[in-house]
């Protein structure tokens, strides 16, 4: 047995203190300033891309025919995505009772609700006239018109809208016993006051305990075939068009490996540098960080698998155009795309088998970070290579980036991690409730 | 003055097992109107407490079926009866079709009746509660366990409660409420 997930030095009172001191009693920090600072100035030329974009239209994007999706959808994908590991992190490990797990949920799942309320923005600004964007929706409307139920549009739209509700209520109701210890223990009227009304009157009673542990349960059970399903959906708008490269079967099983592989990069990426300021090695150990890379290998692997049957598949098939996709992939004007992603997603990650690798957070940060740009550069390939060759040579075209197209790109990420800065501010970091359980499961096993 | 539900002995225990013993023993003594409170959930505590009703389970599934059927009925609805289309003579009620949307309200509805049945079972939101007037009971997300020993119970009496209390040795006891 390897070492414990929590250190046996931890009490039910040093958890607590140590967890909620974070939030209540360190002083914000400059290195904290400045990235909000940045992500500020970021999500600031998200704004201006957004307020442009309704004057002008997505003609501002470098969208035309034939490549008339792109970055928006690329990056909607690849921010959806990321958000499937914190799901499956708090469903699919409680689920299979991994104590480790414990540590890394609460901002795991941070991540999700951010990841997945960013991606949102995308396929609305899409729409041509966002304003209209509740026209998805079914409702009786005096047009008297209906969604087109049979569309892998409206599927996708159920998924998000059902995806979004269901991660932000997820991750608030597992919020409700921490926020009653914040708002125990804050000393200043104001925080009393924040933490009292968000933390609705929990009182940890037995009962009402019991109640929220079978709600917990019920919720991780549907949070892991949510997931599964969601990014299927996602893959479905693209295996139900004609294109070579996307009419295909492997798509959502492809898909889904690839939104955890990216997901496990995020909470690598997030993890080091949280573990690290805010002096969370007692938590956040050495072995959960070699968890997350072991879990992001196999996910990884799983997509090199993919990969491959890809490119086997389309000559196997013998269809001139399946073919003529994949040679174009390996060498047509995307190929440094395509060689990127194989250098990120199936060379970078090798060096996860190594020990050593796996215990050097330096080495694991960085690998993570080329996972992240490897799956963002596969979501883009994936969509332009098959839109930009598609049957008739007369309707080729290249696609080329504007300003506006970086922007909203760079705008999201900033966006994403203005968030996420907040709730590291704000809220607390570890689930505490779960950590007091965890120590007391340690006890009664070590007794 | 609130009413006897609402008031009755705090009292504070070191530990987990602490508190189950001394739960098994208030109910061994016909105390009916306990509450228990920990920091985490105690293993066995909400049973010891007396019989538990727990009808989270039902309220997901009857919350799942409500999403999942209500989208089927509002997509066979909308596709055959409101609003049909002949698309090169396919069926209007395309059921394979149907069933991707239906699985996401499922999932949604049921996610919805489960959160809101926990909290409505359990009295949330309450934002003032008589327990919070107990200075020492801020400890109860901490590492504090209580019991509560409500007034409200038929062998509650003042001084003869008190005494039941104190024989099991607890760390601190305080009266709640009026």
């Amino acid at each position: 047995m390897s070492a414990p997930p929590i250190s046996l030095r931890e009490t039910n009172a040093s958890i607590t203190d140590r967890v909620s001191d974070i939030t209540l009693e360190r002083p914000t920090g400059r290195l904290w300033m400045c990235a909000f600072a940045l992500s500020f100035v970021l999500t600031a030329w998200l704004g201006a891309g957004i307020v442009w974009l309704l004057a002008r239209g997505v003609g501002i994007w470098g969208l035309d025919i034939p490549v008339a999706w792109s970055f928006a959808i690329a990056d909607y994908v690849w921010w959806i995505a990321i958000g499937m590991a914190g799901t499956f992190i708090s469903g699919g490990l409680y689920l299979a009772r991994q104590g480790w797990r414990n540590a890394l949920n609460r901002y795991a799942e941070a991540m999700t609700v951010f990841a997945v309320s960013v991606s949102g923005i995308f396929p609305i600004l899409h729409l041509g006239r966002p304003w209209f964007f509740y026209w998805l929706a079914p409702y009786p409307d005096r047009m008297g018109v209906w969604p087109q139920w049979r569309s892998s549009l409206f599927w996708d739209f159920s998924a998000i809208v059902a995806y979004l509700i269901v991660s932000v209520l997820y991750f608030y109701i597992g919020l409700i016993p921490d926020l009653a210890s914040l708002r125990d223990r804050a000393r200043t009227r104001g925080k009393q006051v924040f933490y009292g009304l968000l933390a609705i009157g929990w009182r940890g009673e037995a009962r009402h305990w019991q109640r929220f542990e079978t709600l917990n349960l019920l919720l991780a059970a549907m949070a892991v075939p949510l997931v599964f399903s969601v990014h299927s959906m996602v893959a479905l708008d693209f295996s139900e068009g004609l294109l070579p490269g996307w009419h295909s079967t492997i798509f959502p099983p492809f898909f889904v490996a690839g939104a955890l592989f990216s997901g496990f990069g995020m909470v690598l990426v997030l993890g080091i540098p949280l573990r690290r300021f805010f002096g969370l090695g007692d938590f956040i150990t050495d072995r959960h960080i070699a968890n997350l890379a072991k879990l992001m290998l196999a996910a990884g692997l799983f997509v090199d698998y993919s990969y491959a049957s890809e490119l086997f598949n389309a000559f196997y098939s013998g269809d001139r155009y399946e073919i003529a996709h994949a040679m174009q992939e390996l060498t047509g004007a995307y190929a440094w795309v395509y060689w990127t992603i194989i250098g990120c997603n199936v060379v970078a990650i090798q060096a996860i088998w190594f020990e050593r690798v796996r215990h050097s957070h330096a080495a694991l940060f960085v690998i993570a970070l080329l996972v992240l740009a490897g799956m963002w550069f596969e979501r883009f390939l994936l969509i332009v290579s098959s839109l930009y060759h598609d049957f008739l040579p007369s309707s080729w075209g290249m696609f080329y980036p504007t300003f506006w197209d970086i922007a909203f790109l760079a705008g999201s990420i900033g966006l994403f991690f203005l968030l996420f800065l907040l709730f590291v501010r704000l809220l607390p970091l570890l689930p505490m409730f779960e950590l007091r359980k965890l120590r007391a499961r340690l006890d009664r096993e070590a007794a | 003055m609130s009413a006897p539900r609402e008031q009755g002995w705090l009292a504070r225990f070191d530990d987990a097992n602490a508190l189950l013993l001394a739960v098994r023993e208030l109910r061994a003594l016909g105390y009916t109107q306990l509450e228990a409170y920990a920091p985490y959930p105690v293993e066995g505590l909400a049973e010891a407490l007396g019989p538990v009703r727990n009808r989270i389970p039902l309220l997901v599934l009857l919350g799942g079926l409500f999403g999942g059927f209500g989208t089927l009925w509002l997509e066979w609805y909308a596709s055959v009866v409101d609003y049909p289309i002949d698309v090169g003579g396919r069926p209007d009620a395309s059921w394979p079709a149907f069933v991707p949307a239906a699985l996401e309200m499922t999932i949604l509805f049921a996610a919805l009746f489960g959160i809101a049945g926990m909290l409505f079972a359990n009295g949330l939101p309450r934002l003032n509660h008589p327990l919070f007037g107990v200075p020492r009971f801020d400890a109860a997300s901490r590492d504090g366990f209580f019991v509560w020993l409500r007034a409200d119970d038929p062998r509650f009496d003042v001084h003869q409660s008190h005494a039941d209390l104190a024989r099991l040795a607890p760390l601190a006891i305080d009266e709640v409420g009026p």
